[in-house]
């Protein structure tokens, strides 16, 4: 398949590879977050951790929209999909995150609510126009990727007067959530240790290369910007290890056919416009962050789905077994968390990482379990 | 025929089903006699009793049935009705069996275009004459408008294992994985056309009766380990359950599974894994290693196999998971597929 072929080639990722065990130097270790979703999936997906030399280990960063959202958010939208005749448009991996008591959006629509899986806002758009006698709220999740479609979406509302068109708007800053891993204690003590991040991809399409410049210059880690294909991982896997055996921390670009130091102007524009930042928004294991998220401007107010329907903010704990929030923040594998792959799987999910395949532990469960297994049993004889 | 009064014949070009063509009364007897009768037409069925009598031969009989809920009802490469023969006679096929007869089952929703409803009995009655099975018994019901959508057909069918055929046993470590054909069509055919998610594909659903490839692969290894039809859930699923059934893992090879370009293209595209997109006219074998080479090349003699290969084999494993050996190098589970991938493909 064109584009996407060249980025999988098995050959080229083995000379990469080769590369990788050639340059590390003996003794020293490497311990490099890829911060997206995107990456975590393709690392599993393909295989990836398969080929680097031990020394180099990947800890999974925050970057899955799904799993950073905290539950009492998504109780929100159940709570509001069970009432008032609203149609409310999801993605999909969003349908089947546990809420409050194990609740759903799911579980919810078997109860009655009217809960849509969608693949875009257009769909919802869609969905209102066909429905002018119904409220139609878009659930927005995601970080600066999938901003800029809701913006467009709410202008669009805006410009067709569709009013019965809103969003429940979760989009949340990613520099925030890096800020905050690179602040966070645990770090700072050395408890955990962190050299280097792949960083985004799509969404350094949109925001540019030069929001992660503070981590290089500020907190002397390096940052290879790396495309969501396996190659495109592999080579800023090795990026990143010549920047630190050089002793370099920059921000350097993988992803140079897609990502510009900039971004696209356009984009972050039209987000601007519509969308400003929330004083502070909390996250799903990172806690409380400040202006780490967005809202809905009060020009469009009518659009913002809190303000129309008098949504309430609600505060609820994860479930008590569950460790998302260590694994969140690279304080935990998801090997690590006493109920991953036991009470906790893809189809029982008791924490978000659990749900989408972009999550740490759907993840590992998914394509990368069975290392362990094989480990256990090569243990037991 | 008996003797009818002067009804006026329905009207095919702009009647609707009604509540009394399920009624039991003479409506219901007008629509047998004016559209499933004509189309299935067979001396099984011509006598309109409440069963079909059938003579079989001593030997074997295996038994499906498959309810049918696909939506929407046409879709590109075939629809409900073809679906709902395609996928009881491959369930009997997948014992080895040939199948004779069908049972069809239809719940109809009130409203429901009658010319829609003779295009699918039209489809169907095609469909299983080129299967060369007879539709020989059926039932008609007919539930309010918004209980049903459209129309449901549940068709059971049955067929004769022929003697010496012995399909189904414990795989054991070093057997190999066959497939007949690229896997993934119907489930993408299917997403192309799905309300909301219309995407242009030039891709056909695989929709097709797999009894006479099954014939030619039982004729040179009438012994095969396991036969199955990775419908909803696609190959992943198939395979898992194979390997939970039977306590062995099996290993694929990424590079060897046959995947259209525009099937991969659309499940890149929307993040799915053609692994799990449902197939309809595809099958799964598993034989010993000494006879893979036979099987793939008879399989590859029928034009349903032409694109048939070998994909993996058969590991010991205790826990029971697909591994596959990725295109790039690496490897990874093929897992069951948690959740839903697409509700109501078939």
């Amino acid at each position: 398949m064109k584009y996407i072929d060249e980025f999988r080639d098995g050959n080229l990722a083995r000379e990469i590879a080769a590369a990788i065990h050639r340059e590390v130097q003996p003794g020293r270790r490497y311990n490099l977050m890829e911060f997206c979703g995107g990456h975590t999936h393709a690392i599993s997906r393909h295989g990836i951790e398969d080929l680097l030399p031990a020394s180099v280990r990947l800890i999974h960063g925050p970057g899955c929209p799904v799993c950073v959202l905290p539950v009492g958010r998504l109780q929100m939208a159940i709570d509001l999909a069970l009432g008032d005749d609203v149609i409310l448009c999801s993605y999909g991996d969003m349908l089947r995150v546990p809420a409050h008591k194990e609740d759903s959006l799911l579980k919810a629509r078997s109860r009655g609510a009217d809960v849509r899986m969608i693949y875009s806002v257009d769909d919802a758009l869609a969905l209102a126009r066909r429905h002018p006698e119904r409220p139609v709220v878009f659930f927005a999740i995601g970080f600066e990727t999938t901003t800029p479609p809701t913006a467009v979406a709410i202008l669009q509302a805006a410009r067709e007067g569709l009013k019965n068109f809103s969003v429940f708007c979760n989009h949340v800053l990613t520099p925030a959530a890096m800020l905050s891993i690179l602040e966070s204690a645990v770090l700072q003590c050395g408890a955990v240790q962190l050299d280097g991040f792949v960083g985004p991809a799509h969404v350094s399409t949109v925001i540019g290369s030069r929001p992660y410049e503070f981590v290089a210059s500020d907190y002397h880690h390096p940052v290879v910007i790396a495309g969501f294909e396996p190659l495109d991982v592999m080579q800023s896997i090795l990026m990143l290890i010549r920047q630190l055996n050089a002793g370099r921390a920059e921000v350097e670009n993988e992803f140079t056919r897609a990502v510009s130091r900039d971004g696209n102007l356009k984009a972050q524009r039209l987000s601007a416009d519509v969308l400003t930042q929330r004083d502070s928004f909390e996250w799903r294991g990172l806690g409380a962050l400040p202006f780490s998220a967005l809202e809905i401007r009060d020009e469009f107010a009518d659009f913002d789905a809190e303000r129309r329907f008098a949504m309430e903010p609600r505060a609820i704990a994860d479930h008590k077994a569950c460790e998302c929030a260590d694994v969140l923040r690279g304080l935990k594998h998801p090997r690590d968390c006493k109920v991953f792959a036991t009470a906790c799987t893809p189809d029982n999910p008791l924490g978000s990482c659990m749900v989408s395949s972009e999550g740490a532990c759907a993840a590992h469960y998914l394509y990368g379990r069975f290392r362990e297994a094989r480990r256990e049993t090569a243990g037991a004889d | 025929m008996a003797a009818r009064d002067h009804t006026r014949k329905l009207d095919f070009r702009h009647g609707r089903v009604e509540l009394h063509h399920g009624g039991g009364g003479k409506a219901m007897a007008q629509l047998i006699e004016e559209l499933f009768l004509p189309a299935f037409d067979n001396p099984w069925l011509r006598p309109l009793e409440d069963q079909a009598r059938l003579q079989l031969a001593g030997g074997r009989m295996a038994m499906a049935c498959d309810s049918h809920v696909v939506s929407p009802l046409f879709f590109p490469g075939g629809d409900i009705g073809s679906l709902s023969v395609h996928g009881t006679v491959n369930d009997v096929a997948m014992s080895g069996a040939q199948p004779l007869y069908l049972a069809a089952g239809f719940i109809l929703e009130e409203g429901f275009p009658l010319a829609e409803l003779r295009r699918i009995v039209e489809s169907m009655a095609r469909a299983a004459r080129e299967a060369g099975v007879a539709v020989v018994t059926g039932d008609t019901k007919v539930v309010e408008t918004g209980k049903a959508d459209g129309v449901f057909i549940t068709t059971t069918g049955v067929g004769m294992i022929p003697a010496g055929v012995e399909v189904g046993a414990a795989p054991r470590p070093g057997d190999k994985v066959l497939v007949s054909g690229p896997l993934g069509d119907h489930g993408v055919a299917i997403l192309s056309v799905r309300e909301g998610l219309s995407f242009e594909t030039t891709i056909e659903s695989d929709s097709a009766p797999l009894h006479e490839l099954v014939a030619a692969m039982v004729a040179v290894v009438p012994t095969l380990r396991c036969l199955h039809d990775p419908t909803r859930g696609g190959l992943a699923a198939t395979l898992n359950e194979i390997t939970r059934r039977h306590g062995v893992g099996i290993l694929l090879d990424e590079t060897a599974i046959p995947i259209r370009e525009p099937v991969r293209a659309a499940c890149e595209f929307l993040g799915l894994d053609p692994l799990y997109s449902a197939n309809e006219g595809k099958l799964v074998a598993i034989c010993e290693a000494g006879q893979a080479g036979r099987l793939l090349a008879a399989m590859q003699g029928h034009p349903l196999g032409r694109q048939a290969a070998i994909v993996g084999e058969v590991v010991a494993d205790s826990h029971g998971f697909v591994e596959m050996r990725t295109v790039f190098g690496g490897s990874r589970v093929v897992d069951w597929l948690s959740g839903e991938q697409l509700p109501r493909i078939c």
